[in-house]
């Protein structure tokens, strides 16, 4: 029943109990096509080993597509996308999905698993024995002790404590690479900063390498090293906050920006942060 | 946990269908080789074929012959379709019936009124036709009897049907669905006699004196030796125009007994021409009116016909007088304990076989999905078919008995399983399934560890609706010999025995809430913890969460 051909329980190759190094990730002339609708459109991405970029742009930019062509959810038509020099084709597509961390907008937990199952998830797929304790490390990572958290259901938590499950389901394997889709979006301000501090010790420990769908500038300017402003399924600039704020490239990250700090300004009154 | 229970739940249903085989194995044992097999006698569900039958059966009996009784098969198309596949031995039929019901055949006017010329042409051409043999003739006729209450002939002046037929626009006929459907039946009245009834409603055979003796419906179709004919003081009205062939009855025996069993049809040939018309009107009454045990009243008969040797079959003893009907059934609760385990191993058995099917199709649908509405409206369009017409569908395939009935059960409770599983399986959380996908679990994976677990509710809903479907229609597998509660059903509906009806209705009652609320644990227990700990929550806090606002069940 189960198409693919993919081997399904068991990786053969044991995963190495450490944690593997950070790794690099590109993306060279993605094009992504839904019918005659192009969601890419020739898209290069860079990511240094360790580094953190975030996407950024407004609905339908084709930042969530590009995030999905990391892990395979999507598969271009053109282009080349590879992590830490592989091409992502090269291995069986849930060998490539098991290393790579992925926390999606609503997390995505299993609402029928309490929170140790739905963090031991990626460890027990990969096979570890000791999937209990990888469990355990994720969650004082990200701020919520397995003691009190562990046995309770994901609809018995707030929104905020759901995302941070997520995170900590997604970095449990310790995989060189997470892909974060707008992992905030939900949440209101207070669970929001819980989950920005949850992410940041979760850099601070692992330095691994990061990729961020965001649509708000001043997130990723807080969180990623560098951000690429997406429209229309093109790339309009990248860079840190303040090279975009010195030199927008298009009139469009110009907009963005002005209407950023609009933004900021109507929250704080008067002048920049 | 859940996936483990579910898996174990699978488990276990896995291991029942066996049940079904092994019942249907010990049947064919039964029929297997080694000594000569026992004649299966059967009859068709109303008294007086119940009281030939036992007086077939006890009459083999008595010479050393072995006898498998199944009584009150379904109607003419099954007890015949059982003789033509050798499922049936032997049963009681009638002359008339032979020729316009299973010959589909007329004869000429001037021969139609002649009861031998008859007798002559059906037992020629079905034999040419089928195989099948007619002994001769047992001794009297039973022939249709349009009756009605004295009060109604008296207020229309109804003497006979040409009078019935004047009248008919003012009168309800209460008839038998066999004799609805028949052209000997109320088509040639209509064209005969042109009766043009103001309605006209189907009625089960034990039934219509009831509900004609009630009011509730003006005439009926009995038959001329019905025992109740004279409890209920009706006038049959006179045949003026001869219609109605002659219904004389005999031994309708299979070719494989008529080829193989020399004996035995020597034995039943004993009868033939032994029994006339005023006594088995005596012993219908004795059945039908006086409630006595067809058992006894044929040993009696036998006795008195010369025919028993011995003490002849033990009778047994009529509780009938005892108690109410709580010691009346208090009496019989060997034989209710019995058909109720037998009732309960069909439900099972059939359901276990239905679910091995339908999970899988369902889940085969749901990665299909083009295919999934046909298939389930195919498998839908299946539970409007009649429970009697599939059954008499399964008998030229499988014969009659247990593995008939089985399979009629099975299709009956495919569609809401395979529903059930289908939407379970497509509405379950889609991000999670996700979420699943994104993190590396493989198809197989999704499956077992998040969506199945998140459609048992429903997939158990499905079961759930299928059991209780299935415990009705095991009820009418007794029209095939299956046995089960259905059985003292068919058979008190047959001889107007309230009790007897009881014996099998209310335990099959009884029996459909207890697999209801057997299945309603099972159900709970598969439920995952955050929608079976909805109903807490929704409870105790005042603002329900997102979890809460789902359904709980879809059933």
């Amino acid at each position: 029943m189960s198409g693919a051909g993919a081997p399904d329980t068991s990786i053969v190759s044991a995963e190495p109990a450490h944690a593997p190094p950070p790794t690099s990730v590109d993306a060279r002339g993605v094009v992504v096509r839904y019918g005659r609708v192009t969601a890419l459109d020739g898209v290069d991405v860079h990511v240094p080993v360790g580094g953190s970029v975030a996407l950024v742009g407004e609905s339908g930019s084709g930042k969530t597509t590009l995030l999905r062509c990391f892990n395979r959810m999507v598969d271009p038509q053109e282009g080349r996308i590879t992590i830490g020099g592989g091409d992502v084709r090269n291995q069986p597509v849930e060998a490539l999905r098991r290393r790579i961390g992925y926390v999606p907008q609503d997390g995505g937990l299993l609402p029928h698993w309490n929170v140790q199952r739905n963090v031991e998830l990626v460890p027990r797929l990969l096979g570890d024995t000791d999937a209990r304790s990888a469990a355990a490390a994720a969650l004082a990572l990200v701020g919520l002790p397995a003691e009190t958290y562990a046995a309770r259901f994901p609809h018995e938590l707030s929104g905020g404590q759901r995302q941070r499950v997520a995170l900590a389901r997604a970095i449990a394997a310790r995989p060189p690479l997470i892909l974060l889709d707008e992992p905030f979006g939900a949440l209101d301000a207070i669970s929001r900063a819980d989950l920005q501090r949850a992410f940041e010790g979760v850099r601070t420990a692992t330095s691994v390498t990061t990729l961020l769908v965001t649509h708000d500038l001043a997130e990723a300017a807080r969180l990623c090293d560098e951000m690429i402003v997406m429209r229309a399924g093109r790339v309009e600039q990248r860079g840190r906050l303040a090279e975009l704020r010195a030199a927008p490239a298009t009139t469009y990250v110009a907009d963005l920006l002005a209407r950023a700090l609009a933004g900021a300004k109507r929250l704080w009154g008067e002048g920049d942060r | 946990m859940t996936a483990r229970t579910l898996r174990r739940l699978l488990l276990a249903l896995a291991a029942v269908p066996w049940a079904g085989v092994s019942l249907a194995a010990q049947e064919a044992r039964v029929h297997g080789t080694g000594a000569p097999s026992p004649v299966v006698v059967a009859s068709k569900p109303f008294g007086e074929s119940y009281l030939l039958c036992e007086l077939f059966a006890q009459l083999l009996e008595t010479h050393g012959i072995s006898v498998d009784r199944r009584p009150g098969l379904g109607a003419t198309e099954v007890a015949f379709g059982a003789i033509r596949s050798g499922a049936v031995d032997v049963y009681p039929e009638y002359t008339g019936t032979g020729l316009l019901a299973i010959l589909h055949d007329t004869l000429a006017d001037s021969l139609s009124g002649d009861a031998r010329a008859v007798y002559a042409h059906v037992a020629r051409a079905t034999t040419e036709r089928y195989g099948a043999r007619w002994l001769p003739p047992l001794g009297f006729e039973n022939r249709y009897a349009i009756a009605v209450r004295r009060e109604t002939a008296a207020r229309f002046g109804l003497r006979t049907l040409s009078d019935l037929a004047r009248a008919g626009g003012l009168l309800t006929g209460g008839l038998t669905a066999d004799f609805i459907g028949r052209p000997d039946g109320l088509l040639g009245l209509q064209r005969t006699y042109g009766l043009r009834p103001r309605a006209v409603k189907p009625l089960a055979p034990g039934l219509k004196y009831q509900a004609l003796a009630a009011g509730a419906v003006d005439f009926i179709d009995g038959y001329s030796t019905d025992g109740l004919l004279a409890k209920y003081d009706l006038v049959v009205l006179v045949d003026d125009r001869h219609f109605f062939p002659p219904y004389q009855a005999a031994a309708l025996v299979s070719a494989r007994l008529a080829g193989e069993r020399p004996a035995a049809i020597a034995v039943l040939t004993l009868l033939s021409g032994r029994l006339d018309e005023p006594m088995m009107r005596a012993l219908n009454r004795r059945v039908e009116v006086d409630g006595e045990d067809v058992r006894a009243v044929a040993a009696d008969a036998l006795r008195s016909l010369g025919l028993a040797r011995g003490a002849g079959a033990a009778a047994q003893p009529s509780a009938s007088s005892a108690g109410g009907l709580a010691g009346y059934l208090w009496t019989r609760r060997a034989t209710i304990g019995r058909l109720t385990l037998r009732h309960l191993l069909l439900v099972v058995a059939a359901l276990a076989a239905a679910a091995l099917v339908a999970v899988p199709l369902g889940l085969a649908l749901e990665r299909a999905r083009r295919s999934a509405e046909p298939v389930l409206g195919a498998l839908g369009v299946l539970q409007t078919v009649p429970s009697i017409a599939l059954l008499a569908f399964m008998i030229p395939l499988l014969g009659v008995g247990v593995r008939p009935a089985l399979v009629a059960m099975w299709l009956y409770a495919l569609y809401p399983i395979a529903r059930g599983t289908f939407t379970g399986v497509r509405d379950a959380d889609p991000a999670a399934v996700e979420a699943a996908e994104a993190l590396g679990a493989t198809p197989r994976q999704r499956l077992l560890l998040v969506r199945l677990p998140l459609a048992a509710p429903v997939i158990m809903a499905g079961i759930r609706t299928a059991a209780v479907i299935t415990v009705g229609a095991a009820t009418l597998a007794a029209f095939i010999g299956a046995g089960g509660l259905g059985e003292p059903i068919v058979t008190g509906l047959a001889l107007a025995d309230t009790r007897l009806v009881l014996t099998g209705a209310l335990p099959a009652a009884a029996l459909a809430l207890l697999v209801d609320g057997g299945l309603a644990l099972v159900e709970r227990r598969v439920t995952p913890a955050h929608r079976r700990r909805v109903r807490d929550h929704s409870a105790s806090s005042s603002t329900p969460s997102p979890a809460a606002m789902r359904p709980t069940t879809l059933a």
